[in-house]
C-alpha cells in the first residue's frame, strides 16, 4: 500500500498537473484561437487572402511545433525568467507549456475552420456580411464541434508535455513518477502515477467528446 | 431592374497558358418583376454569370446595374449594403447547421443590426409564408431537402430584397419537391413582385416558371428571348437540344423506322406542323382535307402549354401527289403555322 506521504504527494502532483494544464491551455487558447482563425482565413482563395501573413505566421507556428518539447523548455529559459520571474517551479513551467500549446491549438483551430463549407461563407457574403461578421457568426459557430475536439486533443497532449517539465523543477505527476518511481525505485508510486494519468486523460477525453457532441447539430436524428 | 453590359470575365491560366474566358460579351436586360431563366450545361458559365449580379464574382470588364445602382462602381462597404436588397438561394441550401430554422432566417437581419424584437416580427411571417412555422426550433439536419430550401427562401426574403438570385435551387431535389419549390417561387414572384433570376440545367424549370430565358454556352449567351418564342423557334442547335425533349418534337421509334430522307417507290411525304400561340386552335387539318381533297394520316402529336399559351406539333403523312402536298404546305403557312418535311414514309411491310 501507498504511505500517507506518497498519497499526499500524489494529490499535490495532480493539483500541480491540473494547474499547469489548465493555465497553459487557457492562455494557449487565447493566443492560438485567433492565430488559427487568421491562418484559415488568409489562405489561398479564402475570405481575407493574404500570402505574406499566412506564410510568416505559418512558419512561426511550424518552428515552434518542430522543436522537441524538452529542448524548447531549455531553449526558452531566458524568456521564461522574463515572464515568470524565475525559471524553476510549477509557475515557470507554465511558460514553455503555453509556448508549445498556442501553435498546436492554432493548427487544430485552423483545420476546424477550414472544414466549414465554403458555401456558407458565400451565402453570408451574399447577405452583405463583413469579414469579421462572417468569422463570428458563421465560421466560429460552424467550426465549434471541430474546435472542441481539437482543444480536447490539445489538453491531452499538454498532460503528456507537463510530465517533462520536471526537468526545470516544475512539479506535477510526471515529476513525481520520475523522482520517486524511477530514481528511488518505488514501482508502486510509478504505477499509481500512471493510473492517475490514465484516469485523468480518460476524463478529459470523455468530457471533450460529450461537449463536441452537444454542440454538433449536423447529425441530428429527427 | 438588372442590366448587364458587355460583361467579360477572364481568368489567367496557371502555368502561363492561354487565359480562360469564363464570360464573354454578355449583354442582358432583366425587367422588374420578371422571372428570368439562364440555362446551360455545366461549365457554360451560368453560375459565374449569376454571381456577377451581386458581385460575388467581379467581372474583368463591363458593368452591372441593379435597380439603378451601378454595382461595379461601389466601394466594398456600399456593395455590402447593396447586397441586402439582393437575396440568394443555393443548390445545397447553405444553411448554418449550428442554427435553428428561426435563427437561420434571422441571420441576414442580425448582420444588418436589426433589434431582436424586430427580427421576430419579420421572421415569423416568413416562416408562415414558406409553411415552416412548426419547424422554427428545428435544426437543418432534421429537415428534408425541400424543407431546407424553404428555409433558404425565407432567409433570402428576410431583408425584403427586390431581386432573388437562384443558383440551381431545385437541382438537388426530387421531381415532386422541385415542382413545389417552383410553385413557391412563382407565387412569391406574383405576390411580392420580386424579380427572380435563376440558373438551371433543366429545361423543365424554365418551362414551368420563367417568362424569359437566356441560353448559355462557352461563356456566351447564344440565344435569349421570351420563353414561348425560344420554345417555338429555337435557333441554335444547343437550344434545340434543350427544347426538343420537353416539347417532344421527335416521333416514336416504330414510326421513325419507316422514315427515309429520300422519296422512294410509293412513298408519301411526312410533314411536321408546328402550332404556336393563338393559332394553335385553327382547324387546318380539316381545311386541307376539305379544300384540297388530301388525306392526312396523323402519326403523332402533342399539344403542350408554355407560359399559358398552347404549343404543339403534329406529325402527319400526306397521302397525295407532290402538287397537292405543296398546296397543303402553302395553306398551312398561310395560317401562320410552321411546317417542314421530316422525310418520306415508305409503305409499311405487311
Amino acid at each position: 500500500m501507498l504511505s500517507p506521504q506518497i498519497i499526499d504527494l500524489l494529490i499535490k502532483g495532480l493539483i500541480d498537473t491540473l494547474q499547469m494544464v489548465a493555465v497553459s491551455g487557457a492562455i494557449g487558447t487565447l493566443i492560438g484561437l485567433p492565430i488559427g482563425v487568421m491562418l484559415a482565413v488568409t489562405g489561398r482563395g479564402e475570405l481575407l487572402q493574404n500570402f505574406a501573413f499566412n506564410k510568416v505566421m505559418g512558419a512561426v507556428v511550424n518552428m515552434t511545433r518542430s522543436t522537441p518539447f524538452i529542448i524548447l523548455v531549455v531553449a526558452i529559459i531566458p524568456f521564461t525568467r522574463l515572464i515568470a520571474g524565475t525559471s524553476i517551479g510549477t509557475n515557470a513551467a507554465i511558460v514553455p507549456l503555453t509556448v508549445a500549446a498556442a501553435p498546436f491549438i492554432a493548427r487544430v483551430v485552423e483545420n476546424a475552420v477550414r472544414e466549414v463549407d465554403r458555401g456558407l461563407v458565400e451565402a453570408a457574403q451574399a447577405m452583405g456580411a463583413t469579414p469579421f461578421q462572417i468569422i463570428r457568426k458563421v465560421l466560429l459557430p460552424e467550426a465549434l464541434p471541430g474546435i472542441v475536439a481539437g482543444l480536447t486533443l490539445s489538453a491531452v497532449s499538454l498532460i503528456g508535455y507537463s510530465a517533462m517539465v520536471g526537468a526545470v523543477g516544475g512539479g506535477g505527476l510526471g515529476d513525481l513518477g520520475i523522482r520517486y518511481g524511477y530514481q528511488r525505485f518505488l514501482p508502486e508510486v510509478m504505477l499509481a502515477v500512471v493510473i492517475v494519468l490514465i484516469v485523468l486523460v480518460q476524463i478529459v477525453q470523455s468530457t471533450g467528446d460529450l461537449i463536441a457532441r452537444r454542440v454538433n447539430k449536423r447529425n441530428l436524428k429527427s | 431592374m438588372i442590366t448587364l453590359t458587355n460583361i467579360r470575365k477572364t481568368y489567367a491560366a496557371r502555368g502561363g497558358g492561354a487565359p480562360v474566358h469564363a464570360l464573354a460579351d454578355i449583354d442582358l436586360s432583366i425587367g422588374r418583376g420578371e422571372v428570368f431563366g439562364i440555362i446551360g450545361r455545366s461549365g457554360a458559365g451560368k453560375s459565374t454569370l449569376l454571381r456577377t449580379v451581386n458581385l460575388l464574382e467581379s467581372p474583368t470588364s463591363g458593368s452591372v446595374t441593379v435597380d439603378g445602382v451601378e454595382m461595379t462602381a461601389l466601394s466594398a462597404a456600399e456593395l455590402r449594403k447593396a447586397r441586402h436588397s439582393i437575396g440568394m438561394i443555393f443548390q445545397h441550401f447553405n444553411l448554418l447547421s449550428s442554427r435553428t430554422v428561426f435563427d437561420n432566417v434571422a441571420l441576414p437581419l442580425e448582420l444588418a443590426g436589426m433589434a431582436r424584437a424586430e427580427i421576430r416580427k419579420t421572421v415569423e411571417p416568413l416562416l408562415d409564408l414558406v409553411g415552416l412555422a412548426d419547424k422554427r426550433d428545428r435544426y437543418p439536419a432534421e429537415l428534408s431537402g425541400g424543407q431546407k430550401q424553404r428555409v433558404g427562401i425565407a432567409r433570402a426574403l428576410a431583408s425584403k430584397p427586390k431581386v432573388l438570385l437562384s443558383d440551381e435551387a431545385t437541382s438537388a431535389l426530387d421531381p415532386e419537391t422541385t415542382t413545389q419549390i417552383l410553385h413557391l417561387l412563382a407565387d412569391i414572384n406574383r405576390r411580392l413582385g420580386l424579380t427572380i433570376v435563376l440558373i438551371t440545367h433543366e429545361i423543365a424549370v424554365i418551362k414551368e416558371i420563367c417568362h424569359k430565358v437566356a441560353v448559355m454556352e462557352g461563356g456566351r449567351v447564344i440565344e435569349q428571348g421570351p420563353v414561348f418564342d425560344i420554345f417555338a423557334h429555337p435557333q441554335h442547335p444547343t437550344t434545340r437540344s434543350f427544347v426538343d425533349p420537353v416539347i417532344n418534337r421527335g416521333i416514336p421509334d416504330s414510326l421513325r423506322g419507316r422514315l427515309s430522307p429520300q422519296p422512294g417507290l410509293g412513298s408519301n411525304p411526312v410533314l411536321r406542323i408546328t402550332f404556336t400561340g393563338e393559332k394553335a386552335t385553327t382547324p387546318v387539318i380539316s381545311a386541307i382535307s376539305r379544300q384540297l381533297n388530301l388525306d392526312l394520316n396523323i402519326w403523332h402529336g402533342q399539344i403542350d402549354e408554355i407560359q399559358g399559351a398552347p404549343f404543339g406539333t403534329l406529325v402527319v403523312e400526306a397521302l397525295g401527289d407532290q402538287a397537292k402536298v405543296e398546296a397543303a404546305m402553302a395553306l398551312v403557312k398561310e395560317n401562320n403555322l410552321g411546317v417542314e418535311v421530316l422525310g418520306h414514309a415508305l409503305p409499311a411491310n405487311h
